[in-house]
């Protein structure tokens, strides 16, 4: 690991300042936050990251979880997983975010894990991974050895020829079908992201994960209020039963009424370069009765421009009775 | 195995004299970098000037940072590398040996301590963001002649064979009794799934966490 300095901020001002000089908020930033530590600590250690300057975010007391004024939520960047997943609130209005919380990592991770550490995981393509090995994410121009190597975990929507590596994230797929704002404090001042907005596409630059610039601290996100009559749900399959990554995942939340489908939103991961959101889904699902045809439906119209790979192919059916299953279960009884 | 026998038997044996912080990962690869730059340098103590590399090594370096730590109760005022994770402070720097360094990355949980009541991995995390929190290891849960009810139910049960993983299952299993396990083998299971064990002990492991379970809940 290289060495680095440690800065320790009295207030957010202080710590946008100093993160301010960095060249850049994306891979290789010289200056990073840092609260958890779970992702970006493993990563220096694997030198893939090598910061210069860690800030240390856990003094600023932006572990709040709070009703917002509009019936929502606000969700402070630094608090931990377990707490979120485990909030009264959250439970009740939420429980897609709370079983996708669940889903990931383990206790210990998830007593470390932040909220916005989280919404900046980084992927965990092996060869991103792996220094010795090409990876235009890690080292831009160096090739991506993923699409002619290792793939079966890599993504089938939204790659590029660059990089098909996935987002891991099992909470930003439940904040994505929830329509989450993050809120960022920056060197011009404060402003909003919608989270759909939030991830990048890798296209040509899959150095560029956000639309983060140097200075911007996530200082919380909120979630809408709950609509009535609305039930969510996450489905996460893999490999083994406990402590891995998705290999599709889905994230609905949908309301019903008089035995239609009034309102869906729905989300994909394991299969994503970024947390996906699926319009075609949804707009399937608006209007219809919650049966099998609607929801297969659905997930044709979800998976419709899904690009496999060598080894990943079977993740579109897969990604397809994810959704299917998810979709049954949530609307079942309802 | 042996480095980690030898690093058990002599926690000064992984000094940063030779290698720094050196996993075997990192050894092959500053091998492979010193051998394309100097073809006939020996990798020897000081091989940064030979090589060419940057050292890496957290020898008492001009970056220390003052760390006041408190771990088990004790208050501990320490200079140490900004580097130094918790796992290696406790371990090194306070001779806290009981928490165990597997594999390094968070995805093996034999690092596992609490702070502040709650269990999280000392590999993943720099001691030096770790001032004003309330660390307990394994040395502060029970001693050999008053031991944790914890500790007692996995000997009572055999949960373990080598006892490489044991300490950090037992951290999480005291973890466990207060956080919002379901009753059943399976969520004890799911509960437990930060900790492996290559023995292959998990029957046992999970009877003796139900055991105390039980045990608490009848007192």
């Amino acid at each position: 690991m290289k060495t680095f300095q440690l800065t320790r901020p009295e207030d957010e001002r202080q710590a946008v300042a100093t993160a301010a000089k960095a060249k850049t908020a994306q891979q290789s930033a010289d200056i990073r936050f840092i609260a958890g530590g779970t992702t970006l600590i493993d990563l220096m250690k694997l030198n893939v990251e090598q910061p210069q300057n860690l800030v240390d975010l856990n003094r600023l007391r932006l572990d709040k979880i709070e009703a917002s004024p509009d019936g929502g939520l606000t969700i402070g960047a630094t608090v931990r997983n377990s707490e979120l997943a485990w909030h009264p609130l959250v439970r009740k209005n939420y429980p897609v975010l709370s079983e996708a919380i669940l889903s990931g990592a383990t206790v210990q991770i998830r007593n470390m894990a932040t909220t916005a550490g989280n919404l900046l995981q980084r992927t965990r393509c092996m060869y991103f991974r792996d220094t010795a090995m090409p990876c235009n994410k890690r080292e831009p121009g160096s090739g991506c050895a993923a699409i002619t190597g290792v793939n079966r975990n890599l993504a089938i929507l939204g790659t590029s020829e660059h990089c098909i590596a996935t987002n891991p994230s099992d909470m930003n797929v439940a904040l994505t079908a929830l329509e989450a704002t993050i809120h960022i404090r920056g060197t011009k001042g404060e402003r909003t992201v919608p989270i759909g907005d939030f991830h990048l596409l890798p296209g040509k630059t899959p150095q560029r994960e956000t639309v983060l610039e140097p200075g911007d601290l996530i200082t919380h996100i909120t979630l809408p209020p709950p609509a009535s009559g609305t039930r969510s749900l996450y489905l996460k399959l893999r490999d083994r039963a406990s402590y891995e990554f998705a290999l599709a995942s889905a994230a609905v939340v949908i309301t019903h009424a008089n035995g239609k489908i009034t309102r869906a939103r729905v989300a994909l991961g394991g299969v994503g370069t970024k947390p996906w959101r699926s319009p075609e889904a949804e707009t399937e699902l608006t209007g219809q009765p919650a049966i099998d045809a609607v929801f297969r439906k659905a997930a044709e119209a979800a998976l419709r421009d899904a690009k496999p790979q060598s080894q990943n192919g079977f993740k579109v059916e897969l990604a397809k009775r994810c959704l299917v299953h998810a979709l049954k279960l949530v609307t079942e009884n309802a | 195995m042996s480095d980690r026998s030898e690093r058990e038997k002599n926690p000064e044996a992984e000094s940063p004299s030779a290698f720094g912080r050196s996993t075997r990962r990192t050894f092959l690869s500053r091998l492979g970098m010193a051998g394309l730059m100097a073809s006939a340098g020996p990798i020897t103590v000081g091989a940064q000037s030979s090589g060419g590399t940057q050292p890496e090594s957290a020898t008492a370096s001009n970056d220390a940072v003052p760390v006041a730590l408190r771990v088990n109760g004790k208050k501990y005022d320490l200079r140490i590398d900004p580097r130094t994770t918790l796992l290696d402070c406790l371990r090194e720097h306070l001779h806290l040996t009981g928490s165990k360094k597997g594999c390094d990355h968070g995805q093996c949980g034999a690092c596992t301590v609490h702070i502040n009541g709650r269990r999280q991995l000392s590999c993943l995390s720099f001691a030096a963001l770790h001032e004003g929190d309330e660390i307990t290891t394994i040395e502060g849960i029970g001693q050999p002649e008053q031991m944790h009810p914890m500790q007692a139910a996995f000997v009572e049960y055999d949960a373990y064979q080598c006892g490489y993983c044991t300490c950090g299952q037992i951290m999480s299993a005291v973890a466990l009794l207060k956080e919002p396990c379901g009753p059943d083998d399976a969520e004890v299971k799911e509960f437990m799934s930060g900790n492996i064990c290559r023995c292959g002990a998990y029957q046992n492991i999970v009877a003796a966490i139900q055991k105390v379970r039980r045990g608490a809940k009848a007192g």
